[in-house]
């Protein structure tokens, strides 16, 4: 205030003001970036999937390897979700709220999957498991099966949408300190009852919101599913799989149709986003003013 | 409920934040921690909740051995220092959460719980803003509905750590008087943190002066201002000016120069004299007195503070005048103290006692201004 006084500037008009044509020029820029490059592809998924009409559309989607396909995926997430959620509160748990040696390197670890392509993360688990290692021959004298099957499919995917729900907890959870904790310990509540009445209804918007991203990344992940599934029509292919095995085969409305399947999921869990972030935003400025 | 602290030792990486630390507390009593920052009250206050576990020694409760016992089983009333209200649930919520969570063998009904802490809230004066959550309080009332909870489970011993650093001078002088207050009508046994001496003296019925991990003192807020036991606590409460001086013969020296003060119980040697700038009387002539260069002056409040150089060294001392008295315009003012006191720098620790002379700005500094 003071120099802007001696500068003799009104201290309305902020300093980093853009002049009217170039704040047009910067907005057209972003928007038709986002059109072309976003938008349009999102538009095109939709048309070429109702190109010959809903009944070509449904009939697409009831084909009986499509639906093994979608059961497949729902299946996986249904199976990766909440392992990751409990994984994930722990590791952020123990992260935010506990001194101990090795808390640097597990949190480099947490972020590895974000950092590793998702094929290496699918090639991990061959050479782990595969023919040539030495878990896969011994499983295999059990009658257990994991390359090539689902087991197989739910590691990898579990491997590559473990940072989601930690990720989101551990700055929140570093905020708010063991304080609420604490009080609720001194006043006799059982470190059960502290972890249910207090600590996760402190982190339960981050929590969904870790949740949503997970999911929306277990649905869609090719690369290291790819890998895993050996891509056995009806029985190991998930959607993502099934898109790309429609597309080669040059049966593009089905192709789309499963594809519009992903991309509406992919709208669903941006809407969800945005209406958690409104919360969110508000459940933060309460605690920040707290 | 009475409580004992023996030989308290607690250790972080190795570094004691508390060292050989025993305390008696008597049942019913308002108690003040006050010490600077790093002086181990939060730490002892932590250990008596059971928050933390001591290294050594042990915690009594009446006769029970407390310091066996989790925090849980301990049912002590802790107020934080940024409350720690649960955000989520409603101020009624709050309140009756240590009810609500007991095992069904001993929690009250419902309507019992309920009744309790609407009764809590009435005391408390916050009746009628059960339904807000904490986010809809003021700093004060949330202070309030903190200590609300921690009665609400009908504690052993009240225990606040900084209970009103986090609210505004006013607002802190009213809450400081109602506390009063209501530990007068519940009579709990009350410890409280602070480091604000102010409100220490103003409410304890004694306070425990604390530095680097130990006791200092333990005193009526009397005891600890008039007869100060060691330079820590001269230096830390009110105001003090010190001066290194030399005893012989039972008379007090500055460069060879007696001041005219005598001191019998003091051995010969070196010695630090402490005495408060306004418990002086200024002198006409020099003849057993200290003198000093006037090196600065600053109205404070309703007199004027002198700063003076002395002796050889040029140390500064304070002494305080009436607002319009004459002397403030010399440049030499001739003073002796009424009331001060001598700590001899014997062969024992006197760098220790030297760095406590020296490091007296700082102390002021973390102490807030509030005179």
């Amino acid at each position: 205030m003071a120099l802007d006084h001696v500068l003799g500037r009104s201290p309305a008009v902020s300093a980093v003001t853009e002049t009217r044509g170039a704040r047009l020029l910067l907005v057209a820029v972003a928007m038709a970036f986002l059109a072309l490059f976003l938008f349009l592809p999102l538009v095109a998924v939709f048309i070429e999937a109702f190109r010959r009409g809903t009944g070509t559309y449904l009939a697409a989607l009831a084909e009986p390897e499509t639906l093994a396909a979608i059961r497949l995926t729902l299946t996986v997430a249904a199976i990766a979700v909440p392992l990751n959620l409990v994984f994930g509160v722990c590791a952020a748990w123990a992260i935010a709220k506990f001194e101990f040696k090795g808390k640097a390197f597990l949190t480099t670890l947490i972020d590895l999957p974000f950092s590793v392509s998702p094929v290496i993360s699918g090639l991990v688990y061959v050479l782990l498991f595969g023919a040539n290692s030495v878990l896969g021959p011994w499983l295999k004298s059990y009658g257990i099966e994991i390359l090539f099957a689902v087991p197989g499919i739910v590691l990898a995917t579990i491997f590559v949408t473990f940072p989601f729900v930690a990720r989101e907890l551990i700055p929140l959870m570093q905020e708010q300190g063991t304080g609420d904790e604490e009080a609720a310990l001194s006043l006799g509540a059982s470190g059960w009852q502290t972890f249910w009445r207090v600590t996760l209804p402190n982190i339960k918007w981050g929590l969904l919101y870790g949740v949503l991203l997970c999911n929306a990344r277990a649905m869609g992940e090719f690369g290291a599913v790819s890998v895993v599934s050996g891509h056995v029509r009806g029985l190991t292919n998930t959607m993502p799989l099934q898109v790309e095995i429609l597309y080669n085969e040059y049966n593009f409305v089905a192709a789309f149709a499963v594809a519009s399947l992903l991309a509406l999921l992919a709208l669903v869990t941006l809407v969800l986003k945005s209406i958690l972030e409104y919360r969110f935003g508000d459940a933060i400025a309460a605690s920040n003013g707290h | 409920m009475e409580v004992q602290v023996k030989n308290l030792r607690k250790e972080f990486d190795r570094f004691p934040a508390l060292d050989d630390v025993s305390l008696g507390i008597r049942s019913g009593e308002l108690i003040a921690l006050l010490g600077p920052s790093g002086s181990g009250k939060t730490t002892l206050l932590r250990l008596i909740a059971g928050l933390e576990t001591p290294t050594e020694g042990a915690i009594f409760f009446g006769d029970e051995d407390a310091s066996r016992k989790t925090v849980q089983e301990r049912n002590v009333g802790f107020v934080f220092q940024h409350y720690a209200l649960f955000r989520h649930m409603t101020v009624l919520e709050n309140v009756s959460f240590g009810l609500k969570v007991r095992p069904s063998a001993t929690r009250p009904s419902r309507q019992a719980i309920r009744e309790r802490a609407l009764e809590l809230l009435d005391l408390v004066q916050l009746s009628g803003l059960e339904k807000r959550y904490p986010a809809q309080l003021s700093g004060g009332q949330r202070q309030r509905v903190a200590l609300a909870r921690a009665m609400a489970i009908e504690p052993k011993v009240l225990l606040l750590d900084e209970p009103f650093g986090a609210l505004d001078a006013q607002v802190r002088r009213d809450l400081r008087r109602w506390l009063r207050a209501i530990h007068d009508t519940t009579g709990h046994t009350t410890v409280f943190v602070t480091h604000d001496q102010e409100e220490a003296l103003e409410l304890a019925d004694r306070v425990v002066v604390m530095n680097k991990g130990r006791i200092e003192q333990i005193g009526t807020a009397d005891e600890v201002y008039d007869a100060p036991g060691s330079p820590f606590v001269y230096g830390f409460i009110g105001e003090s000016s010190s001066l290194p001086v030399t005893v012989e013969g039972g008379q007090v020296l500055i460069a060879d120069r007696p001041i005219g003060l005598t001191a019998t119980d003091v051995p010969d040697g070196k010695a630090l004299l402490y005495y408060r700038p306004h418990d002086i009387e200024l002198l006409d002539g020099c003849g057993g007195c200290i003198a000093g260069t006037v090196a600065a002056s600053r109205r404070v409040a309703g007199t004027r503070r002198v700063e003076l150089e002395v002796g050889g060294a040029r140390e500064r001392v304070e002494v305080e005048l009436p607002i319009d008295h004459p002397a403030a315009q010399k440049s030499r003012i001739a003073f002796r103290p009424t009331r001060w006191k001598l700590f001899p720098m014997g062969e024992g620790r006197p760098e220790e006692k030297m760095s406590v002379s020296r490091s007296q700005p700082l102390q002021r500094e973390l102490a807030p201004a509030e005179f």
